[in-house]
């Protein structure tokens, strides 16, 4: 497939970005932030959102959606990583939405795709447990009984958790901590008896929650995929939700990154603007490099999701590893090359560096994916 | 039993006897430690009370001469007291801006009142100084300083702004870098000013950090009269002194590259993420990363010690010195990057107890503060350049 944009996804670019530039600048983070919002996002910009459908947009057109497919929704994630607007897309409309697309069964595709289309929930996955992303780690466990299963565990960074509808927790009915098999995803009514959700603060002025589930009673029908065997389901899951997070990091360290060349073409030390300085000159030209191959594995690797090509879980791993390691950089010279102006909170700079690291760290950090790339490789 | 293994004798049993149990601890962090000052506002007792007892011996100071309050050690017994102090663990008396950059260049540049009358209240830690250098369009391009100071006979009117003050709403007195004299190229007409910050027309303005904080202000000076006596070197003559600070300054930014002792970030590691039956690390791009870290921080902590050995042994202070603001704070940066790898989620949480109140995300976004203060790592990195490698402008 070509590697670029037609005219219909470019457009989808072009009025997402306006949109956000508009609606949800970074300074509505930060009044987020400051006004300490008890939902950490604006719900009238969520339904604006809707009302273009973006929640939809992966979505099957037979449960509501648009289904424009992943490059869609990687161009919309890669504009609100410019803006960082905070709204659900990444927790239900990248992550949820696809696991109940991709492992829901009928009736539970009518129950949940429609209402994530149409903007009307929120649905979060539950999967982090420890300090790092290790899904086959997962500890938390649903018991069979003659209701259906009993959940009991513990779970951290769920996004968006403290105003979802609805859990996807990820728990073991077989084997131990450590196996592939024996993993297992439920559908969980975040007020069941049994469901404890805090919101945590976290360095990103984003949400997330912790969520702890004691004795918590679902029905058969909770479970989401084949009983023990949905590690698969997880792993395509979580590759899809590695993409957009790569796109978010690829519009937010562009966006940091044009920030900076902006003040290197305005501020002046020495009587000359600092962009003249051989030192940073050639730290930006290679960032550039950088982000232009991130521009280039991205959209290969979104691509690959809406082809349904097998490399699909080498590439988000890719994808989300060259992202976390471009991010950082960009990041981190954003500050340097703004002096002290950068370490101000005045200054937008700072909100750049703290969202990238809680992206990287999400669902599996430059490591863990580096690692996963390997191994998917062959050695 | 040699002079020095008595002074150590000594010194460990003055030490078990006077330092308080609470000030065993490592401060958390800058806001955490003691920095003396008229409004001192001590968050435990005990920070005052060690401080105190530290500086009844001149020992806040220890290496300054005894006639201003210091504690008249040579090297050797310096080395010694510090190695006393780590053996149990103790905190540093008192954070000062006073002992790490004005005192030094008070002794070399100050006149005898000057001295006299700043040193001993800088080694009681009564008096509290912060630096006003940086102004808006004068960061790295220093020399460039515009706050001016008009010649009035018996004083100095001061107009002007200075930005990033470090603690310029805490401090009791500023050293000050105006301008006396345009006519000449920018290093020349920079006068050097000790001034109270309780004068009037000075104000300041708290700055937020990207880690929560406001350590820093801008510090506005309108119609401030500051008496001639209170010049420092000669007119005009302020940019050798303040270059002069400023290696002082960057000697005491590149400690925090120096790891401290405690658990090392690979133990730290591999507790958190686990070994493998051969017990190294099981996340392998991390312990790579980690091992690189450690061994850099070696070599760097060798490194510190050839070149103090060196000018120990007369041998003067040679060029490796000059790396280390850079190297330090490089690897402060790296330390903490690094340790939001190990720590996962447990270093991205903000608020609240269970994150220690964001401890590790606040110090980590701080230590991007360490290569531009003092002078940024491209100013290092030009230094070296011109200066060690004699390579042109
Ligand atoms: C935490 C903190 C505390 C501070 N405390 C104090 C204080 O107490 N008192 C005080 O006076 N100041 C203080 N400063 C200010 C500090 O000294 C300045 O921020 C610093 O000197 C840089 O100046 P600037 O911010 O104007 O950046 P600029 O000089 O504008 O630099 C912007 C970028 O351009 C680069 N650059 C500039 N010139 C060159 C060149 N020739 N070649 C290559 N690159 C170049 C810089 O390295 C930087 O990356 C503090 C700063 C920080 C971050």
């Amino acid at each position: 497939m070509a590697l670029v944009l037609n005219e219909e996804q470019q457009m989808l670019k072009d009025s997402a970005a306006g949109f956000l530039a508009e609606k949800a600048p970074v300074s509505a983070l930060r009044a987020l932030r400051d006004s300490e919002d008890a939902t950490g996002y604006s719900a009238d910009l969520w339904r604006e959102m809707a009302e273009m459908g973006w929640p939809g947009i992966a979505v099957p057109e037979e449960f509501g959606g648009i289904d424009y497919g992943y490059v869609g929704l990687g161009l919309i994630l890669e504009q609100a990583g410019r803006t960082l607007t905070a709204s659900p897309l990444q927790s239900t409309v990248l992550v949820a939405a696809t696991a109940i697309s991709h492992m829901g069964s009928q009736a539970q595709k009518e129950q949940w795709l429609p209402a994530i289309a149409a903007g009307e929930k929120v649905v979060s996955l539950a999967l982090q447990e420890g300090a790092h992303h290790a899904p086959e780690q997962t500890a938390a466990t649903a018991a069979a009984n003659d209701q259906g299963f009993v959940l009991n565990g513990e779970k951290v960074l769920v996004l968006d958790g403290h105003v979802a509808d609805c859990l996807i927790v990820v728990a073991r009915t077989a084997g131990e901590p450590g196996d592939e098999h024996g993993i297992s995803l439920f559908l969980v009514d975040s007020n069941a008896s049994g469901v404890s959700v805090a919101r945590r603060s976290m360095v990103d002025s984003r949400n997330a929650a912790a969520v702890s589930l004691k004795d918590v009673q679902v029905g058969a029908d909770a479970l989401l995929g084949d009983l023990n065997e949905g590690s698969g389901g997880l792993s395509y899951t979580l590759d899809i939700a590695n993409l957009g997070l790569a796109a978010e990091l690829l519009g937010l360290s562009q966006e940091a990154f044009e920030r900076t060349m902006e003040y290197l073409k305005e501020r002046k030390q020495f009587g000359v603007v600092i962009g003249s300085f051989q030192g940073l000159k050639h730290r930006a030209a290679e960032m550039f490099a950088e982000l232009e191959l991130c521009r280039s594995l991205v959209l290969k690797a979104l691509q690959s999701a809406d082809t349904g090509d097998e490399n699909l879980p080498a590439l988000a791993s890719a994808a989300k590893a060259k992202l976390s390691q471009v991010a950082q950089r960009v990041t981190n010279e954003a500050v340097q090359m703004h002096g002290g102006i950068g370490m101000t909170d005045e200054f937008d700079i700072g909100f750049f560096i703290k969202r990238a690291r809680v992206a990287q760290h999400t669902f599996g950090d430059y490591n863990y994916h580096l690692d996963r790339y390997a191994r998917l490789s062959g050695f | 039993m040699s002079e020095i293994e008595q002074f150590r004798e000594e010194t460990r049993e003055w030490l078990e006897a006077n330092c308080p149990a609470s000030m065993r601890t490592p401060a958390r962090g800058e806001e955490d430690a003691y920095w003396g000052g008229r409004n001192a506002n001590p968050a435990n007792p005990d920070q005052k009370v060690w401080c105190d007892a530290m500086a009844s011996r001149g020992w806040t100071a220890p290496h300054w001469p005894k006639e201003f309050g210091g504690g008249g050690l040579d090297k050797e017994q310096l080395k010694v007291l510090r190695q006393e102090m780590a053996r149990i663990g103790a905190r540093s008396p008192l954070e000062s801006f006073g002992i790490s950059m004005l005192g030094p260049a008070l002794l070399k540049f100050g006149n005898e009142e000057q001295k006299q009358e700043h040193l001993p209240k800088i080694v009681r830690g009564e008096i509290r100084w912060c630096q006003g250098y940086s102004e808006p369009n004068a960061g790295s391009d220093l020399a460039s300083l515009q706050t001016r100071a008009e010649d009035k006979g018996d004083h100095y009117l001061v107009n002007g702004q200075k930005i990033w003050t470090s603690y310029a709403d805490k401090a009791d007195w500023i050293f000050c870098l105006v301008r006396t004299d345009n006519s000449g190229t920018k290093h020349e007409g920079i006068s050097f000013l000790l001034f109270d910050m309780a004068s009037e027309g000075v104000t300041t303005r708290p700055i937020k950090l990207i880690s929560g904080s406001s350590p820093f202000c801008e510090t506005f000076f309108d119609n401030v009269e500051v008496p001639k006596a209170n010049l420092m070197g000669e007119e005009g003559k302020g940019w050798t002194i303040a270059k002069y600070l400023l290696t002082h300054e960057r000697e005491m930014i590149s400690g925090f590259g120096v790891s401290g002792s405690g658990r090392s970030l690979g133990q730290t590691a591999a507790e958190i993420v686990g070994t493998d039956a051969t017990g190294r690390l099981r996340d392998s791009a991390l312990r790579h990363d980690v091992a690189q870290f450690q061994l850099d921080s070696l070599a760097f902590g060798a490194t510190m010690q050839r070149v103090g050995d060196e000018a120990k042994a007369g041998q003067g202070l040679g060029a490796a010195s000059s790396i280390f603001k850079y190297y330090g704070c490089e690897l402060n940066k790296r330390r903490h990057e690094l340790n939001l790898a190990v720590q996962g989620e447990a270093a991205l949480g903000w608020d609240g107890e269970l994150y220690n109140n964001g401890a590790m995300p606040r110090a980590w976004l701080r230590s991007k503060g360490n290569s531009i203060e003092g002078g940024t790592l491209e100013v290092q990195l030009n230094i070296i350049a011109k200066r060690v490698l004699g390579l042109p402008d």
